[in-house]
């Protein structure tokens, strides 16, 4: 509707008047176009691609899938506060390193069943209940964290320690003796306390404020025994 | 004008104390406290607590309005669960210091649990003690083999999965004896009502506690400094379940609560001298070591199963 849109258009014909004073007779002329296209920045979540993504090659598929597991691997190894873990989780990242891991520690079968490390089913029990089991543990002490992200950031974070399984095996290969023994002893602890460093990076925030020890506690006994069961394993 | 309030006020009162009388397990204070309101019990039993006059009337206030709104959720929804785990940190850590410091005027339901039993504690204690029953005892091996190299080390992970349901059964299976146990003499007793189940597993949660370091101190191979650790530790933990239960049992026959209390502290030995044979069994006899007080008994020991 047009008003009397010209005279804020031409300030200096008409006679002086206070500062803003016309203000309220500014109204939107049919001169001035109000039309164009709204478009939002951030580039649209792959998923309204779905129906495209069954004519790709496979090599696209696994290769998304793997440099989205890669960048994880990233953010667990230089943690810092980021929501890139808890917003896109995955299980694949917590699947391959749980089976690395486990395939690691088994031990030949010259030893009795009853006295040896651990067995490949163990470990996986080991890694998947316990993950489990903090998980309720957090959301039963009211942290509002969903199952699976939690999941998925326990995981990963035992990224480190499965840096510190290959080490350790490769310093088996070389002589016993207490050198190797300490050498291995100092890489888990540093790894381990990376483990704790990263997941409590992710996993603090969520939880209420006067029971984040009571929620980090647990995350603590799991790596420290993952740590353990690495540091015993002897070929 | 005023006779409407006047009704009003004194209706409420009424409705209040109907359902105090319909519904005594309603609210988890309830517990023993039936014969007297909420809140005033808790003030008479135990004043020696830090908390002051204040707590106590804001809890009957908090009680007197969470019989009248809040309904118990059912057992298959998460909110019941949720109502377990209702700690803060320093709650938790109140706890585990009054499980540690028992003495015989206070007793640990009363005064520490405040009739709010919670899950967390028992639970963690038990996973937390298993681990380190297992941890320490492969490590007095390592340190073994170290002084004797003829030792065969190996990391016996089997030993976490025994220390493991050990401990669960023992914290669950004899506080649900117990429990059971003390309902069935109800009849006997009419100043105090038995503690319920969670408080009883509670109890026996915490009461592990003081377990741990010790654990971690029979790493030092001295056999009698591990005899001296292990009874002081049952000491303490003994102590602070026998004061938890003797105002319960008191008033029972002498026979009852003698034979009772005696089966708790002898059942807690067992658990406490089982494990120290099991997981920190003496070295095997096979090679030509001093003969310690420790290896003298091994041959009575059963091979693991």
């Amino acid at each position: 509707m047009a008003e009397a849109a010209e005279s804020s258009g031409d300030p200096g014909t008409t006679s002086p008047r206070p500062l803003f004073a016309g203000l309220s007779d500014i109204s939107i002329s049919q001169d001035i176009p109000v039309e164009g296209e709204i478009t939002i920045p951030m580039r649209s979540h792959i998923r309204e691609f779905d129906s495209s993504t069954l004519n790709e090659s496979v090599q696209n598929t696994i290769m998304r899938d793997l440099k989205a597991v890669g960048k994880k691997f990233m953010h667990v190894l230089y943690p810092r506060k980021s929501n890139t873990l808890l917003r896109d989780w995955d299980l694949w990242g917590p699947l391959i390193l749980c089976v690395t891991l486990a395939l690691m520690l088994q031990r030949s079968s010259i030893d009795s069943e009853k006295d040896g490390g651990p067995q490949f089913a163990e470990v996986f029990v080991i890694v998947w209940f316990g993950a489990v089991t903090i998980t309720l543990n957090s959301k039963l002490l009211g942290g509002n964290i969903s199952f699976f992200q939690s999941l998925c950031v326990l995981g990963y974070c035992i990224l480190p320690l499965t840096v510190a399984m290959l080490v350790c095996r490769l310093v088996l290969l070389a002589e016993p003796g207490p050198i190797n023994f300490v050498v291995r002893f100092f890489v888990v602890i540093v790894m381990f306390a990376w483990s704790i460093v990263a997941s409590t990076a992710f996993l603090a925030d969520s939880q209420p404020p006067n029971r984040k020890a009571l929620a980090i506690y647990p995350v603590f006994l799991f790596y420290f025994v993952i740590s353990w069961m690495i540091l015993t394993f002897t070929p | 004008m005023m006779a409407a309030a006047d009704e009003l006020a004194f209706h409420e009162f009424e409705e209040a104390s109907d359902l105090l009388a319909e519904t005594p397990d309603a609210a988890t204070t309830s517990g023993s406290n039936q014969l007297t309101p909420q809140g005033h019990v808790a003030v008479a039993v135990d004043s020696g607590g830090s908390y002051g006059a204040e707590e106590e009337v804001e809890e009957s206030d908090r009680t007197a309005l969470l019989q009248e709104e809040k309904q118990q959720p059912g057992f298959w929804t998460f909110g019941y669960y949720q109502s377990f785990f209702d700690v803060d940190t320093s709650q938790v850590l109140d706890r585990i210091r009054g499980s540690l410091l028992p003495r015989p005027g206070h007793n640990f339901v009363r005064h520490h649990l405040r009739n709010r039993p919670d899950l967390y504690g028992p639970f963690w204690i038990c996973a937390t003690l298993a681990f380190v029953l297992a941890v320490t005892g492969n490590l007095t091996l390592v340190l073994a083999q170290r002084r004797d190299p003829s030792i065969h080390y190996s990391p016996q992970f089997h030993k976490v999965t025994v220390a493991g349901v050990t401990i669960y059964c023992y914290v669950w299976l004899v506080p649900l004896a117990l429990w059971a146990f003390l309902r069935w003499r109800k009849g006997v007793r009419e100043r105090m009502g038995p503690y319920t189940f969670l408080e009883t597993v509670c109890v026996y949660g915490y009461s592990l506690f003081v377990f741990i370091p010790t654990v971690v101190l029979w790493l030092i191979p001295v056999p009698w400094l591990q005899w001296l650790f292990g009874g002081l530790a049952l000491a303490l933990s003994a102590a602070s379940l026998v004061f938890t239960l003797w105002p319960v049992v008191r008033e029972d026959t002498r026979l009852v609560a003698a034979v009772l209390l005696s089966t708790v502290v002898l059942l807690h030995a067992l658990l406490a001298v089982g494990c120290k044979f099991y997981f920190f069994q003496p070295l095997p006899l096979a090679h030509p070591a001093p003969p310690t007080q420790a290896a003298s008994l091994s041959p009575d020991l059963p091979p693991p199963p």
